[in-house]
């Protein structure tokens, strides 16, 4: 065929692109995200930038995926798509079955809080608020209650081992610390999917290391999570990696053959 | 979110941003402290003028037969105050067929007044007002004796030179004496004090202590009134309402007959309840109160424009924490009512602040001038309502902007 095929993303299996090519419908319940043609461009004063220019993903259950590329590639814009803070000017995002890119702004909130727990380089902790109340934060606009919802903060605090930290106010705590508070706070709704747009980004190699542990042993017992990186050895973490270039899938394969062609070891469990 | 939540929020960031708190509670909390000073002031000097001022001339269920009304509160025009110049007087013999007329159940009373010089051989000469009484004077105006006796039936009748002082002549006439038994002069002519009555009090720094009374068939009704015959009022109390009404109606029809009007004809005398007397003051009350809430209504208005500038600045100011409120699943109605919680909970604690400034204002004002006060529960309600409605009036718009910002682009803001 044409020069596209070539350029297609390399190793899809013929499943997800049978998922990512039936348009309009449905995908079955073992599929978090689907998306189909996604596009998102921006306007900026005439100047058309366009950021997503028509991303097929099909992301199982229980799957650990790294999403990486150049600056400027779309990563952040398709990972806001995917955690509903945006929607896309064109094409399909199904989560959990549901169709979300048409869904109106109470809806996105609703989806936001109780399917997505979102990660941010920044770690975006409300400075004032304790480490505890930060993360009963999604809890509240749950509707749980307050009796509950410490419970549940206190629990998520502990699995991020931050159960001495809970009184202690962001600047308070180190970076590394400050986002294991954010992660604990992403997945005290129990949300069907854990997003992180590089969440090691502001972090030295070593608390990254321990960040990496924290979302191993998520991905180990069972949760969905997909992470944005620049960094070749923290995408090596993944069980799979998809490189965008210019707002388009250049390549989705299993992290071996990822870390085999970048000549990169394993990292150790 | 629950509300518990958002005012506790609310709270939270008013103490974090004390100073700028302060400012933004201004406006409110001095608008509600006038109004609740003014409303204070207002109705201390409404219930002033019920149970003091009118309530001590005029008895309750008791009128007052006079040439004209005796309380003006300021709504007589020069025409009308003319026309009762040109009334004719009363003349005591025009008690006996009134008295004569009063159905069952009331009693009587007459009474003239004048300002006399007052002279006792132990101070320099006084002014006072000298009151000529006879009737149930002492039980229809509820004048009870600290000290002494009153007039007996055969003094009264007799016209004997006997007096009853009010408490401020006890010092000004006989300092540091026991004034019963003692002689006061009154127009070259010696009155014995036989007692001393209780304190009326006084309001806007004028006293209702000064005064001497002498039966009104003693001498002393030379002085009173331009003709010896004349009295001021006759004054007429019924033991309830209805037998007041009866009272009033005959009394009416004597005094008509008696001045020979003819049917379409207006009555040339007064008949003056407490009632007729408050008519004015409840007007006027109502102006007062209408410029008194017009007033601080001017710093509200200016309160709400501080107040939703001020959450103007704080939604921009914390536009990420909006956007990471949203990331975490914030409904637009949830920020919508943290902001509008916020503002309702500034503006209210304002309000209250401002109650109690102007409580305390009120009682300074009370104690430092001679106007009354006296807070209404009803303006405090008012207060907090006022409060709360401004903060939200003006919390609407910074909300509203609040609630619509997008979530990246919150976040984006640094
Ligand atoms: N709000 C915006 N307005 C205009 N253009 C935008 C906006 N957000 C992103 N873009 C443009 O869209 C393209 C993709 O941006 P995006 O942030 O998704 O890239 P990225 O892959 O996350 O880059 P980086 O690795 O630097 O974070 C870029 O060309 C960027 O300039
Ligand atoms: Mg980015």
């Amino acid at each position: 065929m044409s020069q596209h095929t070539e350029d297609a993303p390399l190793n899809i299996t013929a499943e997800r692109q049978a998922v990512v090519a039936s348009a309009g419908a449905a995908p079955g319940r073992e599929w978090v995200i689907v998306t189909r043609g996604l596009k998102r461009e921006y306007d900026m004063g005439g100047e058309i930038v366009r950021a997503l220019r028509g991303v097929d993903l099909a992301v199982r259950r229980n799957e650990y995926v790294a999403i990486m590329g150049p600056s400027g590639s779309g990563k952040s814009t398709f990972m806001n798509i995917i955690g509903c803070l945006d929607t896309p000017n064109e094409g399909e995002y199904w989560l959990n079955g549901q169709l979300v890119s048409t869904m109106r702004d109470d809806e996105l909130a609703r989806v936001r809080n109780k399917e997505i727990g979102f990660v941010f380089q920044t770690f975006n902790l409300l400075p004032r608020a304790t480490a505890l109340a930060n993360v009963e934060l999604p809890l509240v606009y749950a509707g749980v209650s307050a009796s509950e919802r410490k419970e549940r903060a206190m629990a998520a605090l502990e699995a991020v081992q931050l159960g001495q930290r809970v009184h202690h106010r962001p600047n308070e705590l180190s970076g590394g610390q400050r986002q294991r508070v954010a992660i604990a706070r992403a997945l005290v709704n129990r949300p069907s999917i854990l997003l992180a747009d590089e969440p090691t980004g502001n972090l030295d190699s070593q608390t990254s290391e321990e960040i990496m542990r924290v979302f191993e042993h998520l991905a180990d017992t069972g949760q969905t999570v997909i992470m944005v990186t620049h960094e070749p050895d923290i995408a090596a973490h993944a069980r799979r990696v998809v490189v965008l270039r210019d707002g388009q899938i250049a390549s989705d394969e299993k992290r071996e053959k990822f870390t085999e062609k970048l000549g990169l070891s394993l990292p150790q469990k | 979110m629950p509300l518990i939540e958002a005012v506790r929020l609310a709270l939270q960031t008013l103490r974090v941003q004390k100073l700028k708190s302060f400012f933004t509670l201004a406006g409110v909390c001095i608008g509600v402290m006038f109004l609740i000073t003014v409303v204070s002031i207002i109705e201390g000097m409404g219930r002033y003028m019920k149970d003091d001022l009118v309530g001590k001339i005029i008895a309750i269920n008791s009128f007052e037969l006079r040439r004209q009304p005796n309380i003006n509160l300021g709504d007589v025009d020069q025409a009308e105050w003319e026309s009762w110049r040109r009334r004719p007087r009363l003349y005591i013999s025009d008690l006996l067929p009134v008295v004569e007329a009063l159905p069952e159940g009331t009693r009587w009373a007459q009474e003239s007044e004048s300002g006399v010089q007052v002279v006792s051989r132990y101070s320099r000469p006084r002014s006072t007002t000298a009151i000529g009484v006879d009737g149930d004077w002492f039980a229809i105006k509820k004048l009870g004796l600290r000290d002494g006796r009153e007039f007996t039936a055969q003094e009264l009748r007799q016209g004997e030179n006997v007096a009853i002082i009010g408490p401020d002549m006890v010092e000004r006439a006989f300092p540091g004496m026991d004034p019963i038994g003692r002689e006061l002069r009154v127009g070259g002519v010696p009155y014995r004090v036989i007692g001393i009555t209780e304190s009326r009090g006084s309001a806007f720094g004028i006293s209702f202590d000064n005064f001497i009374i002498a039966p009104w068939r003693s001498p002393i009704r030379k002085l009173l009134n331009p003709q010896p015959q004349m009295i001021d009022a006759i004054v007429v109390q019924a033991d309830n309402q209805q037998v007041l009404t009866e009272a009033k109606e005959r009394v009416r029809s004597v005094m008509r007959t008696r001045r020979a009007l003819r049917p379409n004809q207006p009555d040339n005398f007064s008949m003056e309840t407490s009632e007729s007397a408050l008519e004015f003051w409840n007007k006027l009350e109502g102006y007062l109160v209408m410029a008194g809430v017009a007033l601080p209504a001017i710093g509200l208005v200016v309160g709400a424009i501080v107040i939703m500038n001020i959450m103007l600045v704080a939604v921009a100011e914390r536009t990420r924490e909006i956007g990471i409120r949203k990331a975490l699943g914030a409904k637009r109605r949830d920020i919508l009512a943290q902001f509008l919680v916020e503002s309702a909970t500034l503006s209210t604690v304002g309000a209250m602040i401002g109650i109690g400034l102007g409580i305390g204002l009120a009682q300074t004002i009370a104690a430092l001038t001679p106007l009354p006060a006296s807070v209404a529960p009803w303006s405090i309600v008012l207060g907090v309502l006022v409060g709360g409605t401004v903060g939200i009036v003006s919390g609407v718009y910074p909300a509203s902007r609040a609630s619509r910002l997008d979530p990246i682009v919150a976040l984006r803001q640094e």
